[in-house]
């Protein structure tokens, strides 16, 4: 068909004059803040849970960035008595070994702010190839896929990553592999009904009577259309994974020491918890307002993801 | 403040008007709107979706959602102003005096609570009946809304009854407690053809019993003219013109009136004849409202005075309200007669070049496995038979129909033919080539040349791409225009379905399902396929969406010169449109034959019945639709001999229960399954399809 006659209606749509545009870039940048302005996130700063959430993350972002200028000692640094109380050349006091709890929370909260997203990150990237090919080709694969993803899943979370550490040892990079073996599961199951749920769209038909191979109706066609709800449920995710660092921490199973780590804080503490309750009050404080911060943004992540 | 005083009058609505407050700002969904409807009559409500008709509705209820504003006006119901009521005043009313049934009776009626109960419980609300008395009164009910086996059917949960049943019992809940008002929300639009027959007798009948007035919003006209004494048009948010179904019928005084219409395909036209009409544009967005009148960009009589300031409704010395300044150009213009004021079809007729699409014997069959304690148990793999020995031929260019109740089969046969669903046996020969297998293993340059359109328009786009990507990609694979190009032929296809070259960069979500189905059929044939199969593309559309949509398919099928399968439950489109037509129940064919011969006598008993239960656009058409007895048997189990045996008012005797009907050639091509002699059959009173029926 080489012509095409045109019919001689108006067609649907036209009559809306565009407004002159200044560039294409300027364009594009002032489409985006518009988008972005009308869309999901705009909702999620008009939620005041989101808003304390984000507050408190971005407080101990901040911190973490900002921890060497911030911290008046070197984090291994023994700068006082054993055990001081809080003084103004200590303001949270010393640890058993003379060093300053001050600086090494502020230290401390760099690794737990580097993992716990990372280790979430890596498991949202598994549970999707897993959850993906189980949903897409079902069958066999399904039941393969699930049935070990099931075998890990009858863990207690607490027991795998001690099983996990004790057999490969403690390390930042460990850590982040037990955390992300644990969270795979639960992550794959989500992507799994979602992607049962898209798969028998019209559009995903569509995509097979044009040949596509399956990789691409896989993450081309269904993936863009779940990613909604594994974001929310990733969010939520951090928040667990900041905790569970904070007890492997405690169990000895975090960094190694002398690295400052909150767990390991807590721990190192409690013996003294009558006599220096600075050491471990300080600490947990820390570790409860991340992982209270991080529920929060999830919370708002959600509340907003459902108001669409 | 009192209503003025009318007798009989059970509701009057006084300039109402009603705003949504939206984050885009204030949305005047309803603007003055002004209605009677008298005891024991019934209104009809019609218009395109968006017109506010729902609004309205709900606003009778005392039932508007909370970002919802009244602006002004005042809903009398026997003498009481509905909208001063406070929330407890309501629930008194609600269910007692004034009753409301909705599109989807699945949605409302509570699936975990037993029919009975849910029954129950209105007139214990209500009336505080005591509970054998409820029984009683309940299952009186419901023999009179003719459920069969009413006892069983009040045990019973709502997922176990079918769509028309429900749709039965959620009406009698509603007459429970002889409400004086009754308002009915498109209440037959998710059904079957035949289903919806029985239905809207029923809403007939049950005027004549009971003394509830019935207001009926609807967007189809035909439905309306089969159920209701008044119609009230409703356009943007206001009352353009109201009369009696005859008067409208007769002699529609409002350009949109007029273009609703039109829209609905007569049987007396089809494409070589004349191309279909429908209405330019679409409703405004009620937030961008033109000036003046709100029809003029749409209106073929507008004048420049039209602009100016909005038309007021005036009377007319019958009675009749029409909001037009140009209503006496309207009244004598040429009646609603299809002919003169429209283009000649431009169809080509199909090739005799030898068929696209041959299907032989094809059976597809879905396997329903045990569970492994089933099997345990010694239970077998059972066999949903959806499509059972079917055999057809395409030639090329030509438009084949599949029309059949739902449930019968013809979506298996479209997706098996697709290549969706792994046939279980038979043979299908596309272009020569043997493609009895899934999609997946079909000869890759097979591929192109077959696409589907598909039925759900808010399913049918990936809701994360864009236009740009959605008919770009099947450009890009087929390779039939050069990389360079496809910018250029994405704009020429959006020119071809009739949509602006700004939708480029639009998402699914900001369109409407009309422009969605364009962007679907532009995807299919973009990559200039031999074949497109199209799985009810409109059914889930406006009337005037319809036609338009259903214009840019035949254009373009036209002027490719592709082979179109088109399955519809829709009579009226499929007369218009296919060349052929196959007519399935159960899974088989029942009768196969060029379009103009299904449509006349000898007919399939069952075929008689559907075209029977056609709502007509013509209030003078009386005729009594045949109504088939029960549901559709399971196609798991079908019946035994003539498989529409159950059903057939036609029934010769034992032989339809034990043998297999014969394939009878009435000549032509037009092959007819029945027990039934052909020159019996022949001698069948034809039905009377309206407007100049052919029959």
């Amino acid at each position: 068909m080489a012509d095409w006659p045109g019919t001689d209606k108006a067609p649907h749509g036209s009559g809306n004059p565009q407004e002159p545009r200044p560039s294409r870039f300027v364009h594009r940048v002032l489409d985006r803040w518009r988008a972005f302005r009308r869309g999901k996130a705009a909702y999620l700063l008009e939620s005041g849970v989101a808003k304390a959430g984000i507050g408190i993350v971005l407080f101990w972002v901040i911190t973490a960035i900002l921890a060497p200028v911030l911290a008046p000692y070197g984090p291994n640094d023994i700068t006082g008595a054993f055990k001081a109380p809080p003084s103004s050349a200590h303001i949270m006091g010393t640890d058993l070994l003379g060093r300053d709890v001050f600086s090494r929370l502020l230290y401390g909260s760099r690794p737990i702010l580097v993992l716990a997203p990372l280790s979430v990150l890596c498991a949202v990237a598994a549970g999707i190839v897993l959850g993906l090919a189980s949903g897409y080709f079902g069958g066999r694969v399904d039941d393969v896929i699930m049935r070990l993803l099931d075998a890990v899943m009858a863990f207690p979370t607490l027991l795998l990553y001690m099983i996990i550490i004790a057999a490969v040892g403690a390390s930042a990079f460990n850590v982040i592999v037990a955390i992300a073996f644990g969270g795979t599961p639960g992550i794959a199951r989500v992507v799994r009904s979602l992607v049962l749920d898209v798969r028998n769209r019209e559009f995903v038909q569509a995509a097979r009577l044009r040949g596509e191979s399956p990789l691409y109706v896989m993450f081309r066609e269904i993936l863009p259309n779940c990613l909604g709800p594994v974001v929310v449920d990733a969010c939520l995710r951090i928040g667990y994974a900041a905790f569970s660092i904070g007890t492997l921490g405690f169990l000895g199973l975090g960094l190694p020491p002398p690295n400052p780590d909150w767990g390991r804080m807590v721990a190192e503490g409690r013996q003294h918890l009558t006599t220096a309750p600075w050491i471990v009050l300080f600490p947990s404080l820390a570790i409860s307002t991340l992982v209270v911060g991080l529920n929060l943004f999830a919370d708002g992540v959600n509340e907003s993801a459902h108001r669409l | 403040m009192y209503p003025r005083e009318t007798e009989g009058t059970v509701l009057q609505v006084e300039d109402l008007r009603i705003t949504y407050e939206t984050r885009g700002g204030d949305v005047k969904a309803v603007r003055d709107v002004s209605f009677e409807v008298y005891e024991g009559e019934s209104f009809g409500l019609v218009g395109e979706s968006g017109c506010g008709k729902s609004t309205a509705a709900f606003a009778l209820m005392g039932y508007l959602s909370r970002n919802a504003r009244v602006d002004g006006g005042r809903v009398w119901f026997r003498g009481e102003n509905i909208l001063d009521k406070t929330d407890s005043e309501l629930r008194e009313i609600r269910g007692n005096k004034l009753a409301m049934i909705y599109q989807d009776p699945m949605c409302s009626l509570n699936p975990s609570f037993r029919i009975g109960n849910q029954l129950r419980e209105v007139l214990s609300t209500h009336m505080e009946l005591p509970s054998e008395e409820a029984y009683d009164r309940c299952l009186n009910m419901l023999d009179k809304v003719q459920i069969p086996d009413a006892a069983r059917v009040m045990e019973r949960y709502p997922h176990q009854l079918s769509g028309g049943q429900l749709q039965r019992i959620v009406i009698a809940m509603a007459l429970l407690c002889n409400p004086a008002l009754l308002v009915m929300d498109e209440p037959t639009t998710g059904l079957d053809v035949t289903v919806e027959a029985a239905v809207l007798d029923l809403i007939r009948d049950l005027r004549e019993k009971f003394d509830s007035a019935i207001v009926y919003i609807s967007h189809d006209l035909s439905v309306v003219a089969r159920v209701c004494d008044r119609v009230g048009v409703m356009y943007a948010g206001e009352l353009v013109e109201t009369a009696t179904v005859h008067d409208i019928f007769l002699n529609p005084l409002h350009p949109y009136t007029r273009g609703l219409m039109r829209c609905v395909p007569g049987f007396d036209i089809d494409k070589y004849a004349v191309s279909l009409s429908s209405i330019p544009g679409r409703v405004p967005s009620p937030s961008a409202l033109p000036r003046g009148c709100v029809f003029k960009p749409r209106c073929e009589f507008a004048v420049d005075e039209c602009g100016k300031e909005p038309p007021r409704l005036r009377t007319l010395e019958d009675g009749r309200t029409v909001r037009c300044l140009r209503w006496q150009a309207v009244a004598d213009a040429e009646t609603c007669a299809i002919e003169g004021t429209q283009q000649p079809g431009t169809c080509a007729a199909p090739d005799d070049t030898g068929p696209v699409l041959k299907v032989t014997d094809l059976k597809s069959y879905y396997r329903q496995d045990p569970t492994w304690i089933g099997r345990v148990l010694g239970k077998k793999t059972k066999c949903v038979r959806a499509v059972d020995q079917v055999s057809l031929a395409l030639q090329s260019h030509a438009v084949l129909g599949i029309v059949g109740e739902s449930g019968c089969g013809k979506s298996t046969l479209a997706k098996t033919i697709a290549g969706l669903v792994a046939p279980t046996d038979g043979h299908i020969e596309f272009l020569d080539v043997d493609v009895t297998q899934p999609v997946e293993k079909r000869p890759p340059e097979i591929l192109e040349e077959l696409r589907m359109v598909f039925q759900n328009p808010n399913s049918t786009l990936n809701p994360m791409q864009d236009v740009k990507e959605i008919i770009g990609r099947p450009l890009k694979l087929s390779g039939v225009v050069p990389r360079s190009e496809i910018q250029g032929e994405i704009r020429r296809w959006l020119k071809a379905v009739n949509l602006d070259e700004s939708y480029v960069d639009r998402r699914p979500r900001q369109m409407s399902g009309g422009e969605k189905q364009r962007i679907a059929i532009a995807r299919a044939f973009a990559s200039r396929p031999e074949l497109v199969i199209c799985d009810e593309p409109v059914s889930s559309l406006d009337v005037s969406v319809r036609s338009s949509v259903l214009e840019a398919l035949l254009y373009i099928q036209s002027s490719h010169g592709t082979s179109l399968v088109y399955i519809s439950h829709d009579l009226s489109i499929v007369h218009y449109l296919c060349d052929h037509v196959l007519v399935m129940y159960l899974g088989k064919i029942c009768e196969a034959g060029s379009c103009g011969a299904i449509f006349r006598p000898p007919y399939h008993p069952y075929t008689e019945a559907l075209l029977s239960a056609v709502p007509v656009p013509d209030p003078t058409v009386k005729r009594s639709p045949i109504h088939l007895e029960g549901p559709v048997p399971s196609a798991l189990n079908p019946p035994q001999g003539c498989r529409f045996h159950t059903r057939c008012p036609r029934k010769v005797g034992r032989i339809c229960e034990e043998e297999e009907p014969p394939v009878q050639v009435a000549g032509g091509g037009h092959t007819i399954a029945c027990h039934i002699p052909l020159d019996e059959l022949r001698g069948i009173a034809p039905i009377t399809m309206g407007r100049g029926s052919k029959a």
